[in-house]
Formats: structure tokens, sequence, C-alpha cells
């Protein structure tokens, strides 16, 4: 038997237009008009910016095609600004597209926003039915799952209190819950879930994706988070500059995307590089790092980093040091790691490490960088004299290991235990 | 077998989106889909507007209780304009009441795009359903004033120095129905052109008010004796409703079916040519609003 389609996307294309677009009032379209008739330059843009770009355009989806089966869990991933907003958009009909055809068979609820019309005057339950009804149910079918979504969002007791004495924990699961209940075929979610606590998040994508499996609902769901979309995504697709570039199988849609990732340097030059301002001391100035013969910042795990530093010494010093930090992709301080004895280097000379370190500590994940050279002085402290940020590190798992949740588990792996068999 | 059948009954609903609709596609079945949440925003204006005030709902009779003895200070005590023998107070406050409708429909629905911009960018519903809880709001509001209305105008009649045409009082209907649908119109079209020219916001609150004064609101129609003058304010379609309003209940006023049509004519003008650029509108404002 074929699959049922539930969504069928013909040729979308939808076009931005750049540059000034309606100043905002009759005056200001006129007076950009006829300055734009004399040549003159438009008093209405902005000081600088590249008068031709008049009329240009962007196509912020550039033909897509696409056809979601009843029953499918699609993910949709994609760089910042390669469409995966705008499509879901349109398959929500905020915007209409500027040329080819949309069918979609089902009720449809997007959730790109949690708890739209709230409002905080309101109790709790005046905002459910309102939120329901925006999402389009009636009020018959909100009375029915009303106990159902007050026990869902675990707010218990103040759904009579007016909304805006709830802390945003329970704001956000009230919204979610209502969400999480609609009787709709196709669900549309952007990153909605990066809400609540651990629990609460999890506790919904289960119920999202356990009605894929058993109800058949048709789930499209857009993330950057690279474990939930592996974990429940039957399905993947890869945009890139408004166009499909790969559509199937999860893991494959997952490296590729990876390796599509353009702001991946393995090589960093700090000769234009602003350093921080807490920095007083310029001792040291690195010139450049890279990752030796490597091509991507994609390490597996056991596998060594090798990094070289070229720097240059403004004055005599006895004791270098380099501390290597480790944060997360959020910027929090995960790990550093200190040699605080490196080597002495006279004034005015150009330098050259190469360090060598071992992450297999580190879960799978993406990871920002610092190098800091540093002196110890008499005092015994560290005094820093150079700062600047490295080369990112994505750590990715070996195939034969077993998924590691980085957002429960944390980002550091602690080696298995020695086990002693007791008894 | 009867997983089949099942299957049958429950045929999903089918969206088809295309860049362009026709000019005269009006989407008004799925309005009516939607009509628990037209409720809702009723509702929710009237809920929400005196949560955390001292007076409350009181204010929904103090506000035009004042401005009508304002009126009856300023139009009738210190200008002299004649009432045609009503009760001064009276009159003004059934014409404050009616015209207080009318502007409310406008200037009301006139913001929708622009003060819901954030709900539209997110989800999807039919956006005539938040001007018609407006209109049903303003029409609720109107009710409330006629009750008030109602304890001065029951007196008067005890008094006998009014005489209402009660067979007329259906008429009502009519013309918050007439009104109704042209502040409407009027709004949406505003509401609609507001998303690119932001500046027709600030002449609705100006043009209602000059609007008011182009209507037999604070005067009667039959003070106005040039003969090109008073052609011009019947034309004007408020004109008709605010002097049948007070021929029903007051007793004085002109009923002039002629004009009447005019009006409907014009409101029904308006109100299709307002739903169908609104219509237009509500798929790509997103990208300019």
């Amino acid at each position: 038997m074929d699959k049922e389609i539930a969504i069928n996307i013909q040729n979308v294309k939808k076009k931005y237009r750049l540059g000034q677009i309606g100043g905002g009032t009759l005056q200001g379209d006129l007076q950009s008009w006829w300055a734009r008739k004399r040549g003159k330059e438009d008093p209405n843009s902005v000081v600088g910016s590249n008068q031709n770009i008049y009329g240009q355009t962007l196509m912020a989806l550039n033909g897509i095609d696409l056809t979601v089966y009843k029953g499918e869990a699609l993910g949709i991933i994609g760089k910042n600004g390669a469409g995966k907003s705008t499509l879901l958009k349109l398959l929500s009909r905020v915007t209409a597209p500027t040329e080819g055809s949309i069918d979609i068979y089902g009720r449809v609820t997007s959730m790109l926003e949690v708890g739209t019309g709230f409002h905080g005057e309101m109790t709790g339950r005046e905002n459910v039915y309102m939120n329901g009804a925006i999402l389009g149910m009636t009020k018959a079918e909100i009375d029915e799952k009303m106990d159902q979504i007050i026990e869902f969002s675990e707010v218990g007791e103040f759904i009579d209190t007016p909304v805006k004495r709830y802390s945003s924990g329970m704001y956000v699961k009230l919204a979610f819950s209502v969400a999480a209940h609609l009787d709709s075929e196709i669900m549309i979610m952007d990153e909605v879930l990066a809400v609540g606590d651990m629990a609460f998040q999890q506790k919904c994508l289960d119920k999202m994706f356990d009605s894929s499996r058993l109800e058949g609902k048709t789930i499209l769901y857009v993330s950057h988070n690279m474990n939930t979309i592996r974990r429940l995504c039957s399905r993947c697709v890869v945009l890139s500059k408004g166009q499909v570039i790969f559509d199937g199988d999860v893991e494959k849609a997952i490296s590729i995307y990876m390796s599509n990732n353009s702001n991946e340097t393995v090589f960093m030059d700090y000769s234009n590089y602003k350093r921080p301002k807490w920095l007083k001391n310029d001792a040291v100035r690195i010139s450049t790092a890279n990752y030796v013969d490597k091509d991507s910042c994609i390490f597996y795990q056991n596998e060594p980093i090798n990094i070289r530093i070229l720097w240059k010494n403004n004055t005599d010093i006895k004791q270098l040091g380099v501390r290597y930090e480790i944060r997360t992709k959020e910027g929090t301080p995960l790990a550093t790691s200190i040699n605080s004895d490196v080597c002495s280097c006279k004034k005015d000379t150009e330098n050259e490490l190469v360090l060598k370190y071992d992450l297999s500590l580190l879960a799978p994940g993406r990871y920002f960088s610092l190098f800091t050279f540093f002196q110890v002085d008499s005092m015994g402290e560290y005094l820093d004299c150079d700062c600047v940020r490295g080369m990112d590190i994505i750590i990715e798992n070996t195939e034969q290991k077993t998924e590691w949740y980085s957002n429960r588990w944390g980002n550091i792996i602690i080696p298995s235990a020695s086990v002693e068999i007791i008894k | 077998m009867d997983i089949a059948v099942d299957k049958e009954k429950k045929k999903p609903k089918h969206i088809h989106i295309e860049p362009e609709h026709g000019l005269l596609n009006f989407n008004l079945k799925e309005v009516w889909d939607y009509r628990d949440l037209i409720i809702l925003f009723t509702k929710r204006s009237f809920t929400v507007r005196y949560k955390q005030t001292i007076l409350g709902p009181i204010w929904l009779f103090l506000n035009p209780f004042i401005t009508s003895v304002m009126y009856n200070l300023l139009f009738g005590v210190i200008a002299g304009l004649s009432t045609e023998g009503v009760p001064k107070l009276l009159f003004y406050m059934g014409s404050n009441a009616l015209w207080t409708f009318f502007s409310s429909c406008l200037t009301m629905t006139a913001g929708t795009f622009r003060s819901n911009a954030r709900i539209f960018g997110k989800v999807y519903f039919p956006r005539l359903t938040i001007p018609i809880s407006s209109v049903l709001g303003a029409v609720i509001n109107f009710f409330i004033q006629l009750l008030m209305f109602s304890f001065f105008w029951i007196y008067f009649i005890a008094i006998k120095q009014v005489t209402p045409n009660w067979i007329c009082i259906p008429f009502i209907f009519l013309i918050l129905l007439q009104l109704g649908c042209l502040g409407l119109g009027f709004g949406i079209i505003v509401s609609s052109l507001t998303t690119k020219y932001r500046d027709l916001s600030i002449l609705v609150g100006f043009g209602v008010q000059l609007w008011m004064y182009g209507t037999p609101v604070v005067y009667p129609l039959s003070q106005i004796t040039d003969p090109m003058l008073s052609t011009l304010l019947r034309i004007n379609p408020v004109t008709q409703a605010m002097e049948t309003f007070r021929y029903i209940f007051l007793g004085t006023g002109e009923v002039n079916i002629f004009y009447w049509v005019v009006s409907i004519i014009i409101t029904v003008i308006i109100l299709l040519f307002g739903i169908s650029i609104f219509n237009r509108v509500e798929k790509t404002f997103m990208d300019t609003i």
C-alpha cells in the first residue's frame, strides 16, 4: 500500500526584497522615491549602505520540493539563514509563498512559539481557552481536554490564578501543554522545546513523538540540537541557501550538515584580532594558531589534538606558560589545561610551539576554546600576557560507541570505573 | 472493513497554499469555523480592560455619562444648540452612545494588524476574527450605554417629555448592523494600509473627530437649513442611522428611505472592498510590517 501523503511542497520559492523597503510613512516613501528619481542619495537609507542594493532580491527559499508522508517525524536542519524558518512560516500560513504551491492534508498546528495569545491578566484556565482557540481548537474540544492539559502542565491549583503571577517555568509549561494536546494531524515545531526544565522538556518530547509513532501524526521539527534530531526523527532534510541539499537518512544528514558548516576554520590569524578589554599586558602577542595536519575541526573521541601556535615576544620572559581553556558552545567554562613553564624567550623574537592535547574526556559536541599566555609574577600569581579565541572543537562520536546525552549527562566523560566484583 | 469505513469518515482537511488568491476570495466559511475564537477575543477585551482598576466596570457607565454631561454643558447650555424639544441630557446621551459605537468600531479595527503583529507572525487563524470581535465588543458596549440611557429615558417618558415610536424599536438592530459594517469596513481598510504607511493611524484619530462634526451628533439634522450642506450631511452614511435612532427613541429626527438606501449601498461597497483588501494584505503583511 502506498504511504499517505501529508504535505506536498512543489517548487516553492519565497522572495524578499533587500535594501530600502517602505520607510513606514507615506512622506518617507515619497522622499525616497523622489531622491532615486533624481539619482541622489536616499535620505532614508542607512548612511553608507550600498545604494545599488535597491530592488535586489533575496531568495529565502529557492525551489523547494518535498513530500512528507503521514506518520513521519521529519527533522529539518540547516545553518542560520538556510530557509528553515521561512519554510515553517509558509507551512503554518503566516506568510504566503512567492511561487509554487503547498498542499497540506490534515489540520496543522504550528508551534513557532509557545503561549501565543497568552495575556498576563487572565487566569491560566482562561488562557488555555484563548491559546487553544488561536491554535484552532473549538471550545468543546478544549473542555474535553482541560483536565489532561492541567495535569500535564503540573500547574495544579494555580490554574485559576492570573498568569502574570506565574513563574516563567510554569508559564511555559502551561503554554506547551496546550500545544501538546491539540488534535491535529500535522505538527510543526520550531525550537520551542528549548524551554522549561530538563525533565519537562523530556516529557514534552516523549509526548510529541509518541503521538507520531502511535497515533500516526506527522511531525516537522526544526532544531540545532543534533541529539534530539537523532533520537526523534525518522527522516531528515538539510537545507542550504533555500534549497534541499539532502533528504533521507538522519545520520547522513547530520554529517552533511556538520561538514557544510563554513565557520569551521582550522587556522586563525590574529594580526587584526581585538584583544579583550581586561587584558592590560602586551608582553606577548600570538600571531597565528592552527590544527596540525587537519582540514576540519572535527575530532573523533580519543583522537589527539595538535595545535601549532606562533607568537612574538615584546619583552624578555623567563617562565612563559600556556593555558588552553575549553568552553561549551554557550560560553560556559568547561575545562582548562595549564602548562605553567613552557619556555623562556627573549625580547623581539618570533617563537613557535606545538601543543598536543588529549581531549578524550570531552563528550561529543561543539566547543569553543581560548589560548592564554601567562607568566608567574614574584608573588606567585598568574599574569596574563595574551588571550585569544582559538579554533572551535567538534568532537564526534566514534562509530561503535553508543550515544552520549550531553544535555542530561554533561560534557565530561569520566573513564569507566575499574570494577572489582566482591561477590 | 471497519477500519476502512472509519478512515472514510475522518477524511482529513485539505489546505492548498498558493501565492495569489482571487480578489474576491472572502474566506468567510473559515471565519465561521473559528467562531469560538471570536467570542473568546471579545470576552478577553472585556475581562482584561477593567482588571486592577478601582471602579472596574463602573467606568463603562461613568465615561459616557461624563461625556454626555460635557456635551450638554458645551453645546446645549453655552452654545445653545437646539435639540428639537427633547431634554438636552437625553439627547446628548443617546447621540453619544450611537456615535461611540460607530467610532469605536472604526478605531478599534483600524489597529488590527499593527497591534496584533506579534501573534500574527507566529500562528495562523483567519485574521478577520480580530476586527469582528472588536465590533462585537462595541455592540456590547453600546447596549450597556443604552441601559444607562434607558433609565433617563423611562423617567422622561413618565413625565411625558418624550414620546418614542415604540413599534420601530426592532429597527435598532438594522442601525447597529449598518453602522457596525461601515465601521468595520473603514477600519480594516485603514488597518490594511497602515501595514505600509504608519501615518494613517494618526489620521484616523483626527479623521473620526472631524467626521463627528460632519454628522448630526451634537445637533439635529433639522437645524441645517442650507440645502447644499444638508444634502452633503444626508449622504454621510452615518446620518440616517443617527436620525433614525432619534426617531425611534425620542420621536424626533428625519427618516428618509432614499438616503437610507444610499447609506446601505455605500456601506456594502466599503465592507466588500475592505474585506477584499484585508484578505490580500493578511497573506504577506508579515514581510512588510
